[in-house]
């Protein structure tokens, strides 16, 4: 089990900022998860989308495994230059 | 349309070359002669990544015409080394890491080149204006003046 | 990939040198080949034709005059690019942008390019290309934008972000919110509170190196295409789609780049050559002349933001609330989004709100410029933390200390954090001789904080081992600024040897893996990675053979010093085998040595840094000069020192041209005034004084030699430590960047009313 933020443009997306609790143990699982729950997330996942685990900004590997309990935020894909 | 014969030296080398009437120096150089190393960094004489030395002087090859070039001494950024071995301020600048992107480099070390012939044992104010024609965006200059510092010194025979 | 990219503490013997680097001889001698550096025969010169209009339909483009001149080979217009972007929105702007899909959105945008056989036709033939414009309104000012009754840049965008959705268009393309806590509870706890608006102008990246390619369309299909990009792999991507052409029929040389800070990670020419090319039948050779970079490639937001903080006399800070627009150009994106994430990004606070808006404006597609959208976020709130202190009586460097973000804090864009820098720079800062550092008349000194995400990516490297020991090291991450030597370093010691045994190079598209762009700080840190990994496989192999050279079982051997050595018993009489002497047995062994990797690097790490700078102020002239600039941020491990104290010695430069000249100068006709070096003025080595810079190295546990990514950060801090710096020096608080001589004036002339 582990604790979703859904913030920013990724909420909006999600019908409004939220926290959800779902069971997932990689971003794979959790990605499904969520496009189940919030089909207007799918199209963000689909082009990509930053994973925050405890604290540290990943990409969207899907093999990445989840801690037990782990925070979790989602963050839309960063820019750099 | 009828192109202009130049003759002109170029880094010692006595060279024949024709050109348009509105090519610049910087194209003849670039274009007709694939000596790439002087850059055009805007075309207008803002920026110096074009500096090149004619008859002696420190110009903008953008702002001389290529006809202009006939009967002249030109020295660009491929003259600078003589052979394998490095002008000191060459090697100044690898020592210093006084480059970065490295694209305003041959300006800077001609412009460099130029101050230090004229001015041996200059401070570090007379250095960071004799460069200000040369427009750097990747080292703010930090190092670049020190290259020149250190390049000075080890001319001087220090 | 089983990569274990942990950190481990290690003693260095390579990483943290400062050798010369590989690639340097090339760039001191004119050799290095840039952008506009290269020709392949019988090729064309390219030229694009552009709007003199901020908004306008195109009724009518006639290219027959055009095309009927003599040497001119081809003449496109969007037409001859047809939208195969099927749906992708994304993809569809860019497509749009670079050349105009009937109505030109700004004073530069594409409409048409030829390709003849020399430049002087090709300036002819853009003459004759007759357009048929029907102007219309336009807005370029990012707060006239919102405001209601503005020109629309679209007819249909209806802002997202907002429930319900707005019944009527506007310029406002999305809303994005972030925080936590209530403010308006935390507003009422507070003894002291600062709100103003602060704006900044429109900037450019201003490398020095136009944007150049040269582009062949080949008759079977194929194409290659030589480019100065941060990002090979990607542009070939882009084009790729935009085209139709295969990938793997497409390929990307990079080359030398002279500059690029974001704004060369997008396509802005290179779909135009390839279609000149194709129509053509030759090789098309385009460069963007400095009016057309300024003009047309991808500048920064310029940016309106509402602050409002609050804090106990105490000095605990109990709200910050934000309101931030970000200008983006004709197309959306999500620079106001950015600045939201960022703009608290360095406290500990209960109670935060910021709103993002991000707003269409008739100016050229906003690109990304180093740490995007940071900056003037950080301007606007690191000058209302400096006012709050001031307000309190605390000295500005302790308020910060006392509200700094820490392990376990929430960040106001949502994770909480693991170990960070932000509390070691600003003691750091506080400690530093520059602090003590006397002060005189008309001067003044200040100091502001700066955060930014740092990324990973998918990376390959290919590290090949020859028959002499010496090492080939194949990367895909463009070198901005010096990588190849820092991961000549890591490659050198990872397998023992020295620095001057490896040689690293720039792949193609063709000859390497998928790389991501060099962005988000992320070239070092990544390819650092994926070569770390590359030699241990190629140590796995060398083990291998050395296992086999002795007729021993491979568990028995180990990895140390650049030579495999036997342990166990009834080994100790064997000598050990030096890279060299296995490199060449390897082709009775069992052929070439070599080691790759293909991963995606992560866990790069926040990176904070804190500025601190001295300013005199003529009050005459309204003219600023910096006195002392010091930079301190923290790079985990520092692989090549002289290069990260470049890229903050960079960063810093760009901030300060920012802080106190650069600005995009638009005029009531909606067109650019100063496309050029002369009116757009960045730093030259006089208006600069030495640039101090502090490495703090505090490892980053996702790396195995605790690298961070360090090239971005580096701007985020000057634009608010000038404006601290010369707010104090005139006495006068400055929220307008940038703060060139007239805003100075006119602020002295307020004060003195007052």
């Amino acid at each position: 089990m582990v604790e979703v933020t859904l913030w920013g443009s990724v909420g909006s997306a999600a019908g409004g900022n939220k926290q959800v609790e779902v069971e997932a143990k990689n971003i794979r699982e959790l990605f499904a998860k969520l496009a189940a729950e919030y089909p207007g997330l799918e199209p963000l996942i689909d082009n990509g989308i930053a994973v925050a685990i405890d604290g540290v900004i990943y990409r969207d590997t899907w093999s990445k495994e989840l801690p037990e309990d782990a925070e979790i935020v989602l963050l839309p894909r960063l820019a750099g230059g | 349309m009828t192109a202009i014969a130049v003759s002109t030296t170029i880094n010692g080398d006595d060279i024949e070359v024709l050109c348009q009437t509105e090519e610049t120096l910087l194209d003849v150089l670039r274009d007709r002669l694939g000596l790439t190393g002087a850059k055009e960094g805007c075309g207008t004489g803002d920026c110096g990544a074009c500096s090149v030395i004619v008859d002696g002087r420190l110009v903008c090859a953008c702002l001389v015409l290529g006809a202009e070039a006939e009967g002249r001494r030109i020295e660009t950024i491929e003259g600078m080394a003589k052979g394998d071995e490095l002008h000191p301020l060459q090697s100044s600048f690898l020592e210093h890491a006084a480059l970065q992107c490295g694209v305003c480099t041959p300006g800077f070390l001609i412009a460099a080149k130029d101050l230090l012939e004229r001015n041996p044992d200059p401070s570090e104010e007379e250095i960071r204006f004799a460069l200000a024609g040369n427009l750097c965006r990747c080292t703010g200059y930090d190092k670049i003046v020190r290259a020149v510092q250190d390049a000075a010194t080890v001319m001087k025979g220090g | 990939m089983n990569f274990d990219a942990k950190f481990a503490a290690k003693k260095f013997n390579s990483v943290g040198t400062r050798p010369v680097r590989p690639d340097g001889v090339d760039k001191v001698t004119g050799r290095a080949r840039y952008g506009a550096d290269f020709n392949m025969p019988g090729q064309l010169a390219g030229a694009v034709l552009r709007s003199p209009h901020a908004h306008a339909k195109i009724k009518k483009i006639d290219v027959s005059k055009a095309e009927k001149l003599k040497g001119v080979k081809a003449v496109i217009t969007a037409d001859d690019l047809p939208d195969l972007t099927d749906g992708d929105s994304g993809l569809y702007n860019i497509l749009d942008n670079c050349m105009a899909r009937g109505r030109a959105l700004y004073d530069g945008h594409a409409v048409a390019a030829v390709a003849a056989i020399d430049a002087r036709t090709a300036r002819e033939a853009l003459k004759r290309i007759k357009v048929t414009y029907q102007v219309l309104p336009h807005v370029t000012d990012v707060d006239e934008a919102v405001a209601p009754g503005a020109p629309l840049v679209h007819e249909d965008v209806f802002t997202s972000g907002i429930d319900p959705r707005p019944k009527k268009p506007s310029n406002v393309a999305k809303r994005s919110e972030y925080g936590h806590g209530d403010v308006e509870k935390g507003f009422k706890q507070a003894d002291f509170i600062v709100e103003r608006r602060y704006r900044t102008e429109q900037t450019h990246q201003g490398y020095i190196e136009p944007h150049a390619c040269v582009a062949s369309f080949n008759a079977d299909g194929t194409a290659d295409m030589w480019v100065c990009t941060q990002g090979h792999f990607v542009f070939r991507q882009t084009c790729a789609d935009l085209l139709g052409i295969d990938v793997s029929k497409l390929r990307v040389t990079s080359s030398e780049i002279g500059g690029g800070f974001g704004g060369k990670t997008h396509v802005w020419i290179e779909p135009v050559a390839l279609a000149l090319s194709r129509k053509a039948g030759r090789p098309v050779k385009l460069v963007m002349p400095r009016e057309d970079v300024f003009r047309a490639s991808g500048p920064t937001s310029a940016t309106s933001i509402d602050v409002r903080i609050c804090a106990r006399k105490d000095g605990t800070i109990t709200a910050a609330q934000a309101d931030l627009r970000y200008s983006c150009g004709p197309y959306r994106d999500m620079w106001a989004e950015l600045g939201a994430m960022t703009s608290f990004a360095c406290y500990d606070l209960a109670n935060v709100k910021s709103v993002g808006h991000e707003v269409l404006v008739n100016r050229p597609k906003t690109a990304a410029y180093r740490a995007p959208s940071a900056p003037m976020a950080a301007f606007a709130v690191e000058s209302a933390i400096d006012e709050l202190a001031h307000e309190i009586g605390m000295d500005p460097v302790e308020f910060r200390i006392k509200n700094a973000a820490k392990e376990g804090t929430k960040s106001s864009y949502g994770p909480v954090y693991g170990p960070i820098g932000i509390g070691p720079t600003l003691d750091a800062a506080r400690d530093h001789p520059h602090m003590a550092a006397a002060l005189g008349k008309n001067q003044g000194r200040g100091m502001a904080c700066g955060f930014w995400f740092n990324f990973g990516g998918q990376t390959c490297t290919d590290l090949n081992i020859g028959l002499d020991g010496t090492v080939t090291l194949a990367v895909g991450t463009v070198d901005v600024g010096g990588a190849r030597a820092s991961l000549s370093l890591v490659a050198a010691e990872e397998l023992g040897i020295s620095y001057d045994e490896v040689k690293a190079v720039v792949a193609d598209t063709s000859t390497l893996g998928y790389n991501d762009m060099t962005d988000g700080s992320r070239g070092t840190f990544s390819s650092s990675m994926a070569t770390i990994s590359a030699a241990r496989n190629a140590i796995g192999v060398m083990k291998e053979r050395a296992a086999a050279m002795w007729d021993i079982p491979v568990e028995d051997v180990v990895w140390e010093d650049g030579h495999a050595k036997a342990t166990g018993a009834g080994h100790g009489n064997l000598p050990p085998l030096s890279l060299k002497e296995i490199a060449a047995a390897a082709p009775k062994t069992g052929g070439p040595i070599a080691g790759h990797s293909e991963l995606v690097a992560d866990g790069a790490g926040v990176s904070f840094a804190t500025h601190i700078c001295d300013v005199e102020v003529d009050p005459d002239t309204g003219a600023t000069k910096v006195l002392r600039y010091t930079v301190i941020q923290d790079a985990g491990k520092a692989v090549h020192p002289d290069y990260v104290e470049g890229q903050y010695q960079g960063g810093a430069a760009q901030g300060i041209g920012w802080a106190l000249n650069e600005e995009y100068i638009y005029g009531k006709d909606g067109r650019l005034q100063n496309p050029g070096f002369l009116d757009y003025r960045i730093p030259v080595c006089s208006d600069l004084p030495m640039i101090d810079t502090q490495i703090l190295e505090i490892p980053n546990p996702n790396h195995p030699y605790g690298v961070r990514g360090v090239g971005e950060t580096s701007i985020v801090p000057p634009l608010a430590a000038i404006a601290n710096a010369v707010s104090n020096a005139v006495g006068v608080r400055l929220a307008h960047i940038p703060m060139s001589p007239p805003r100075i004036l006119a602020a002295l002339d307020t004060k003195k009313k007052d």
